[in-house]
């Protein structure tokens, strides 16, 4: 540089801050690499703009320093539009976010890329502005987005898991739901609320595990028979270390979302991972992880690993084709053993030696490992994980390297993705696995906390939004449990108490009992000749007898094919006692479900009953008491027995978890018996609309799905919101006593 | 016009019985004891049962047993059309005037075969009362119409079949009918018998017959998920009927197996994605 040329950008720079002189003297050299003359005049230009504009030093040094990088990706022109907007947030009331702003948008131009997007995304920072600050009197906007700094520093991560329309769609649905509410929007907007993950996921490319949830279990059902539930976890925004799929005694974990890799789709990913998980829980065994050092484990872990991935291709041959495009094909010599830690990447190249038989390791030990380890495998032999471990110890001790300590790890290429963290076979000592009294904390909270043991892992369902006309995206945590057991017998004495309604019911239901298709024969007038009786007429009448005329018959489908889902509001309402009777509605809505449930049994009807009650949208409880396949007998009945009340009605959840169900049975007709005590409403929903709105969406889907729902409730004043809700598809009882006798009624005349 | 195909072949004069007679021997593999069972039964002149899902064997079975015993076998596929009067007999018109038709039942106790009812649980409850008296010590039909009661020949013997599976309360045997017969139940049989049975019906080798069966095991821990009943072995075998005709393996599975069990998008597509596992 020459020094008159120095004099000339001295002379150019006007800002005169102690600071921002030092920092020109530091980013000036930068900018020169990447500029030619004119456009490091545009540059300082730009930062006189900034230093002019009343926000002290600090706008200055951020553009002194991030400017030279934005313009290798945005370009020059970038600098104009970017102190533009920047003097624009300084004279309003968000003039906070101008260093967020300035100093976000390094890692966002990585992945905006040219000025088009640039102008994109201030729009959509502007509307997020218009929407969420306050306004008064129609122009002076006094009070700053709440939203705007932590939306701002976190905007690098939202691009690199989402568009700029997911962005926008993400930024959109915060600001219209948490307009008032300062404290859930910065929430909202540092990723760290539930709902931005659930936004960010639906707006997320690649498959999601709701997409496929199904195909998934009935490929685990049939290709594997394991009866593990499946649960997913979540992989975004968590940039540091991405989470791997697992499997334990409990669950199988796979991550919610697979974009194609390698061109395997997602859903094939998502198979080919679930295949390796299942193929350990076929053939592996426990280690002790604490006999083997860490690098050891890595390398026990790999013939683990391409083990029962051989055994599955000999069990599916057509695995092999994914397995192979998913595992990692380290090149020789990619990686430099002298300064690097190389375990990874021998690990990667041993696995795909081993799986791959036409992979060249080129390398003389892993020749030999893998010609040991087919050995092992040879004519059909499953081998162990205890002969593994044995390879793997073998095989790190005669590979090690002085470089395997040091401290940077070679990790390009040798992630395998579809691989989970094994810990299913590596088990640890640990300390409280030795007999322990155990000291109750006197301290501990017991509410609130969910607890999820012997249950399903929680789903998720959306909620409808009736003033933003919108879903809520897994808004409500449904978790399912059986329900406890109590007396079966009480059920039986209950029966025997109604004996006379169930000889009632007796007759009805033999009434209804239906042959499947049905001939009307015997009819003098129908649609066709029914020729057994016609000829018969005809002999009778030959041989002078007096010929029946009924010769015709006709048709019709009396079918019964049904599948019920009786789900039982258990709130804390049901406590209430009937004056007259001293009954509470809990005793009576056991008698009436045993009663309906007995009647629909001796019908032959599928069916399934479940209680359902919410504290808050994050905990809606589903209790599971019959489910379709299981009969009618005393498990069922004891559960029944048991049933007891608390908590709110958050029915709309609770429908769409037992619709899940109801939608997987093969019926012609599909039902759903809702029978309640009040409206819908849940102690953290304060707008008595919102869950009425949402349930009535909900029977609008269940509608769609082909499932008629209809409600039986005990309020007497349901008439002013059940309708809303159900359309004409309800039955308000007034005499609350008579539910038992109502109840199996309503049913019969609903399936008639 | 619903009257059995068995019928209809012998609406003439004379009756031969033996051309109900097997000539060549069916195959059959035999998985337990149920062969020497079914003999003991037939010598004590005890009407069978035989119960199983669809497409296992059945059939088959008791096709072979008439075999072995050297018996014609009369066979009756039930539907819910028949009558009383399709199983015993009815009057026909001729120029003459009217002449009596034995039905297969009438026909087997008469000369003596094993009249064979598949599927009985398909025919109405009241069609089926007509066999109770030919199933109990009585071993006697009345023909009521004609006025003429039917000793049963020593030699005849009935055998029902029912698929447990359809079992509904609607589509069940009265319990005064299910007491008058022993029982053998009837399965897939396991993989290894399966195999070497498509192999045989199906005339290809081991290798393939053995994944046909992987794959019908697959769908049949389906089953309650959305599939009524699993891959049948009889669908296995006309997989490897078409394997034969020179079909790409894959293509005849889809064909054979997934299709024709179920119309469900997700069931079909992960059916066709173990097919393409098992076959690599």
């Amino acid at each position: 540089m020459t020094p008159e040329l120095l004099e000339k950008y001295q002379q150019r720079f006007k800002c005169k801050f102690p600071q921002a002189i030092e920092a020109f003297a530091e980013n000036l050299g930068k900018a020169m690499d990447i500029m030619p003359e004119q456009q490091v005049y545009q540059y300082l230009d730009g930062a006189n703009f900034l230093c002019s504009i009343g926000q002290g030093v600090e706008p200055v040094l951020v553009f002194l320093e991030e400017m030279p990088i934005i313009i290798v990706t945005l370009g020059v022109d970038s600098i104009k539009s970017i102190t533009k907007y920047g003097y624009q947030l300084a004279r309003s009331p968000n003039k906070a976010a101008l260093i967020p702003f300035l100093k976000s948008l390094r890692l966002i131009s990585e992945h905006i890329k040219n000025t088009e997007n640039l102008k994109l995304y201030f729009t959509v920072i502007d509307e997020f502005i218009d929407k969420t600050q306050t306004v008064i009197h129609g122009h002076n906007s006094l009070y700053e987005s709440s939203g705007l700094v932590p939306l701002l520093e976190n905007m690098s991560k939202l691009l690199a898991k989402l568009d700029l329309t997911g962005v926008s769609n993400f930024v959109d649905y915060g600001a219209r739901n948490y307009h008032d509410a300062p404290d859930q929007q910065i929430e909202y907007f540092s990723l760290a609320s539930h709902d931005a993950k659930s936004i960010i996921n639906r707006e997320r490319k690649g498959t999601t595990f709701k997409q496929i949830e199904h195909k998934l279990i009935m490929a685990k059902d049939c290709l594997w028979e394991c009866d593990l539930p499946i649960t997913h976890f979540s992989t975004d925004l968590d940039q540091i270390r991405i989470p791997q799929p697992y499997l334990d005694d409990e669950v199988i974990a796979v991550p919610d979302v697979y974009e194609d890799e390698n061109s395997v789709s997602g859903l094939n990913r998502y198979r080919t991972m679930l295949s390796h998980l299942m193929s350990h829980n076929k053939w592996s065994s426990n280690l002790m992880a604490d006999n083997y050092a860490p690098q050891m484990q890595l390398m026990v872990s790999v013939f683990e690993d391409s083990r029962v991935d051989v055994l599955a291709m000999r069990l599916y041959p057509g695995l092999r084709k994914y397995y192979l495009a998913l595992h990692p094909y380290p090149q020789k010599g990619a990686c430099d053993g002298i300064k690097v830690s190389t375990l990874r990447y021998r690990a990667a190249r041993l696995s795909r030696a081993l799986i791959d038989p036409e992979f060249d390791p080129e390398d003389d030990l892993m020749q030999e490992m893998r010609k040991e380890f087919n050995g092992l495998l040879s004519s059909g032999k499953p081998s162990s994980t205890q002969e593994m471990s044995k390879l793997g110890t073998k095989y790190f001790i005669r590979s090690r390297q002085d470089s395997d300590s040091l401290p940077t790890m070679f990790f390009d290429n040798t992630e395998v993705s579809y691989r989970d963290d094994n810990r299913c076979f590596w088990y640890h000592y640990e300390e409280y696995d030795e007999a322990d009294e155990i000291v109750p904390n006197e301290y501990q909270n017991d509410e609130k906390i969910v607890d999820s043991a012997d249950s399903l892992p929680p789903r998720f369902y959306d909620e409808w939004d009736y003033i933003s006309q919108s879903y809520r995206p897994d808004w409500t945590t449904v978790y399912e449990r059986l329900h406890p057991s109590g007396e079966a017998n009480k059920i039986d004495q209950l029966m025997s108490k109604h004996g006379e309604l169930a000889k009632r019911l007796k007759t009805m239901i033999e009434i209804l009992k239906p042959q499947n298709k049905k001939r009307i024969r015997f009819q003098e007038e129908g649609e066709e000749l029914d020729l057994d009786i016609a000829l018969r007429s005809l002999i009778d009448f030959k041989s002078g007898q007096i010929p029946d005329l009924r010769i015709n018959y006709s048709t019709t489908t009396d079918s019964r094919n049904i599948a019920v889902m009786l789900l039982v509001d258990s709130s804390e309402s049901l406590n209430n006692i009937n004056p007259e009777t001293g009954q509470s509605l809990l005793e009576l809505s056991q008698e009436a479900l045993a009663i309906t449930a007995w009647t629909i049994d001796k019908l032959g009807d599928k069916f399934a009953i479940a209680g359902f009650s919410s504290d808050t949208r994050s905990e809606v409880r589903y209790q599971h008491i019959k489910g379709y396949s299981e009969n009618y007998g005393n498990e069922v009945k004891a559960r029944i027995a048991k049933m007891q009340a608390g908590y709110s009605t958050r029915m709309g959840a609770a429908m769409r978890h037992a619709a899940h169900y109801l939608q997987s049975q093969t019926a012609e007709k599909k039902l759903m018996l809702v029978l309640t005590d009040g409206e819908p409403a849940d102690i953290d929903a304060k707008d008595p609309k919102t869950l009425i709105k949402d349930t009535k969406k909900t029977v609008e889907e269940l509608q769609a799905k082909g499932i008629y729902s209809y409600c039986i409730t005990l309020d007497k004043n349901a008439d002013s919101y059940v309708e809303d809700i159900f359309g004409s598809h309800f039955t308000v009882i007034d005499h609350v006593d008579r539910l038992p006798e109502q109840l199996p009624k309503v049913f019969l005349e609903l399936t008639q | 016009m619903c009257a059995p195909v068995a019928l209809k072949k012998h609406i003439k004069e004379k009756m031969d019985i033996n051309q109900y007679k097997i000539e060549k021997e069916p195959f059959y593999k035999q998985l337990s004891n149920e062969v020497e069972l079914y003999q003991a039964a037939y010598n004590a002149k005890l009407p069978m049962m035989v119960k199983g899902p669809t497409g296992c064997g059945k059939s088959r079975f008791v096709e072979y047993m008439a075999w072995k015993l050297g018996k014609p076998i009369i066979s009756v596929s039930c539907n819910e059309d028949i009558t009383a009067s399709d199983l015993v007999g009815r009057y026909l018109l001729d120029s003459n005037g009217t002449r009596w038709v034995d039905g297969p039942l009438t026909m087997a106790a008469r000369y003596g075969a094993i009249c064979y009812l598949d599927e009985i649980v398909e025919a109405r409850q009241d069609t089926m009362v007509v066999i109770h008296s030919l199933t109990d010590h009585r071993r006697e039909l009345s023909l009521d119409k004609k006025g003429e009661l039917i000793k049963a020949h020593p030699d005849f013997q009935l055998v029902i079949s029912y698929n447990p599976g359809y079992q509904s309360l609607m589509k069940d045997l009265k319990q005064s009918t299910k007491q008058r017969f022993c029982g053998l139940d009837f399965d897939y049989a396991n993989a290894e018998d399966e195999a070497s049975i498509v192999k045989t019906e199906g005339k290809i080798d081991i290798e393939v017959a053995n994944k046909l069966v992987k794959i019908g095991h697959t769908a049949r821990a389906l089953k309650g998920h959305g599939l009524d009943e699993g891959i049948s072995t009889r669908l296995m075998v006309y997989a490897a009927q078409l394997i034969n005709q020179g079909i790409a393996p894959i293509d005849a599975c889809k064909m054979a197996l997934v299709r024709p069990i179920t119309d469900d998008a997700d069931i079909r597509e992960t059916l066709d994605n173990a097919i393409e596992l098992i076959f690599g």
